[in-house]
């Protein structure tokens, strides 16, 4: 599905960041990416969401060379992966259910096609009764689970998420991991950016773990 | 899997995941059709600046537009009423019968083409004429004073002064043909000039125009950053957002446009009005005798018309743009 050689990051003309990543995401698979502040988990993250090309090495994505792929293909290999924020990028001007139909309007559907559908997932991760409210009058918990919903909305083959658990009491951090191993087992594969161990010993598996640039797998 | 995971309760199922079946378009707890809000917020700080802004552009463009056609219409007006006249001086001279002279004169002038009213000021009228600086009672007999006859001209400049000059010369002597040229030549350069700085003044006010839009369309379009960048992270086209933004900018646009060019036009109106009532007074029948009569013509009405879609247009476009430059940097 996502496969690294040998890349390399830099930004501007600063050290590299990370260095020589070499692995692979297979499909179906779950993973957890971690490590100290600052070694560059956000960094690789944004090279997998591709907002981002490295300075060196391969990025295959879906069985596309980053390197030779035309901007105008970029738009169609975003949706095939769901992008939760750490700090939720929600719109603020829009419901809830506005924000988590966001994916699918943009894709040009009608809205009566994915209404059901956007609303059975709102009320799967607990948001059924604040489909209505307005991100600002959310709490940090509810944002969280709606930016969840909204990276899964358009089926996602690939779900990455940035300290999802990061602003929400271990309660929540549970039951919004619990809510990613169930897609997982729905088919997706799952790469989760945390630095809480407490979180990672919830559920075995495999860890992807940078520090000072560098990436050191634990299957 | 750890058996903390395992042993916390799982979520329902995901609802119609990628294996099981395609939920139906209306279920039971499907809520009604509800009216999505616009990917770009309708109005916002920065978004009632923005429009403020190009009314009051607009509206500064539109005047000086509409001053800028009244001037050029006036300027044409003394043209083409100091063209349409001509007048012949017959000097006195010893011996000479004015009278006749006049009258011959006067039948040289109709023979001439190009001229369709010959006008012979009789002795008279003359009188009327110096009344102001000789008094009445003028006797023509004591006094050497030349007589005027005045020809109105056609349009189509058949008129050929030079002709006309050396007929008089040949057959009338002492009269001599003043077309004018000197005073002309100065008015019209003078005319021009104005119309020159007018359209000057015009060039500049659309300039400030254009970079007062742009910047506010800018600062305006610096809110909504986030907006690009979430749309651009969940998969949307870049055509699809710059469309998104250009729509909105070109209604905001336009809703100061409008505002701007109608109180513009309502402007001008209110200023006939006025002028219309103050008509049959000494004092304005003497502006409108120097300057004509205020009227902006239907060239300045069509200006503010382009005013307003050149500036709606440049709105749009500047947003457009601007969502392009967001997402080069984006990627």
């Amino acid at each position: 599905m996502l496969r690294f050689e040998n890349v390399g990051l830099r930004y501007g003309p600063g050290p590299e960041v990370l260095r020589d990543l070499t692995f692979e995401i297979e499909s179906n698979s779950f993973q957890f990416l971690t490590g100290p502040s600052g070694a560059g988990k956000t960094s690789l993250l944004r090279l997998l969401f591709l907002a981002l090309k490295p300075t060196r090495g391969l990025v295959n994505i879906f069985g596309r060379d980053m390197a030779t792929l035309p901007k105008k293909d970029l738009p169609g290999l975003r949706r095939r992966i769901g992008v939760v924020f750490q700090d939720f990028r929600l719109l603020d001007h829009m419901t809830t259910y506005e924000n988590v139909a966001l994916p699918l309007r943009v894709a040009g559907r009608d809205e009566s096609s994915y209404r059901a559908e956007v609303v059975e997932l709102l009320g799967w991760v607990g948001l059924g009764e604040r489909l209505d409210a307005l991100p600002p009058v959310l709490s940090g918990g509810e944002k969280q689970r709606a930016a969840i919903a909204r990276a899964l909305v358009a089926r996602p083959e690939l779900l990455l998420a940035d300290e999802p658990t990061g602003n929400v009491d271990p309660q929540l951090a549970r039951r919004i991991l619990r809510l990613f191993v169930e897609l997982h087992k729905s088919g997706t594969s799952v790469v989760i950016a945390t630095h809480d161990i407490a979180l990672m010993d919830l559920y075995d598996a495999r860890r992807l773990v940078l520090h000072d640039g560098r990436l050191h797998i634990y299957e | 899997m750890s058996a903390n995971a395992a042993a916390a309760p799982e979520p329902k199922g995901r609802p119609a995941s990628k294996t099981g079946p395609k939920p139906k378009t209306k279920t039971a707890n499907a809520p009604r059709a509800r009216r999505q809000g616009p990917i770009v917020p309708a109005s916002s700080v920065s978004g009632h600046t923005l429009v403020m802004v190009i009314a009051i552009m607009t509206y500064l463009a539109a005047l000086t537009a509409g001053a800028v056609d009244l001037v050029r219409a006036t300027a044409a007006g003394w043209e083409r009423d100091i063209v349409r006249e001509t007048t012949v001086q017959i000097r006195p001279a010893d011996g000479r019968d004015m009278n006749a002279a006049v009258a011959r004169v006067a039948e040289i002038a109709r023979a001439a083409p190009g001229v369709v009213e010959v006008r012979p000021y009789s002795e008279a009228e003359t009188a009327r004429l110096l009344e102001p600086w000789l008094g009445a009672g003028l006797s023509f007999s004591d006094l050497p004073i030349p007589r005027l006859v005045v020809l109105r001209l056609s349009d189509d400049g058949r008129f050929d002064p030079a002709a006309l000059k050396a007929a008089l010369e040949r057959e009338a002597p002492g009269a001599s043909l003043d077309d004018h040229r000197r005073f002309l030549d100065r008015l019209v350069a003078m005319a021009r000039t104005l119309v020159a700085l007018g359209l000057g003044v015009l060039a500049l006010v659309l300039a400030a125009t254009v970079l007062s839009v742009v910047f506010a369309t800018r600062g305006a379009m610096a809110g909504n950053r986030d907006i690009v960048q979430v749309l651009h992270f969940v998969g949307a086209k870049d055509g699809y957002i710059a469309g998104q933004f250009q729509r909105r900018f070109l209604r905001l646009g336009l809703k100061g446009g409008l505002a701007g060019g109608l109180a513009a036009i309502g402007t001008f109106l209110l200023a006939e009005l006025t002028a219309e009532q103050g008509v049959g007074s000494a004092a304005v029948d003497q502006m409108d005798a120097l300057f004509g009569r205020f009227q902006v013509g239907p060239t300045a009405y069509v200006g503010v018309v382009a005013i307003v879609v050149l500036i709606s247009v440049l709105t749009a476009v500047t947003s457009r743009v601007t969502v392009f430059r967001t997402l080069r940097a984006l990627d």
